[in-house]
């Protein structure tokens, strides 16, 4: 299990290679590897110059990891990796990534899409949309962000 | 002990960390105390639906007694992925 909550932009392409091999030298017969990358979506009238993404160190990195190892214990994943921005972003720019490792890809597809969930709501990051005069407005957590925890219930 | 603000409680309470010496048996207490002192700490704390409360780096509830905990931080709801 990796987690990175960094300022720094990643290598989509070398991260996922790096996490093929490092399941493939642990020896655990893991058959699905799944990978998610999240983007910083532009506004719909293109008034959002850049996505301010502040978060709460040491808290983060916490929230992040029992959230990790509650999938890992759920699907019996053989590894798992997440990957978070903060900082200034602009609109195209990778955000963070999950990708999965497990004997068969369901596990390895519901438990990225657990993990995501529970990203979006009890990782402590928020996300601040800057618009071209400097001024900015948070954005608000979805209700049904919110709603999509109940399905792990 | 340490209080920490983020995202627009930061901005409305104008600081990101203070320390501040309570005998608040719980958060809904220390809240109070806080809205008390100033009127941005009201103006943050007016809506407490609005908020979450982590204590010692674990996500808690306003109800959750103060008693040991070194640190609170209050935010809004999270935005992440």
């Amino acid at each position: 299990m990796r987690i990175a909550v960094q300022k720094d932009a990643f290598d989509l392409g070398e991260e996922s290679q790096r996490f093929a091999s490092d399941v493939a030298i642990s020896g655990i017969n893991a058959g699905a590897l799944v990978t998610f990358t999240g983007v910083v979506r532009g506004s719909e009238k293109g008034e959002m110059v850049a996505m301010e993404i502040e978060h709460y160190p040491g808290m983060t990195e916490r929230a992040i990891k029992t959230i990790t190892q509650e999938a890992q214990q759920r699907w019996s994943l053989a590894d798992a990796l997440v990957i978070h921005r903060h900082g200034r972003l602009v609109p195209g720019e990778q955000i963070m990534m999950v990708a999965t490792a497990a004997r068969h890809r369901s596990d390895a597809f519901e438990a990225a899409e657990y993990l995501m969930d529970y990203l979006k709501s009890r990782a402590p990051f928020w996300k601040k949309e800057m618009t071209q005069d400097g001024t900015g407005n948070w954005v608000e957590a979805k209700h049904s962000d919110e709603e999509a925890l109940t399905r792990w219930d | 002990m340490d209080v920490l603000y983020f995202a627009w409680v930061r901005e409305r309470i104008g600081l990101p960390k203070e320390k501040v010496e309570t005998t608040a048996a719980n958060v809904r207490d220390l809240v109070a105390e806080l809205s008390a002192r100033d009127p941005r700490y009201a103006a943050a704390f007016a809506d407490l639906s609005a908020l979450r409360v982590a204590l010692d780096q674990d996500l808690s509830d306003f109800d959750a007694p103060l008693e040991g905990v070194r640190e609170v931080a209050f935010f809004p709801p999270m935005t992440g992925g």
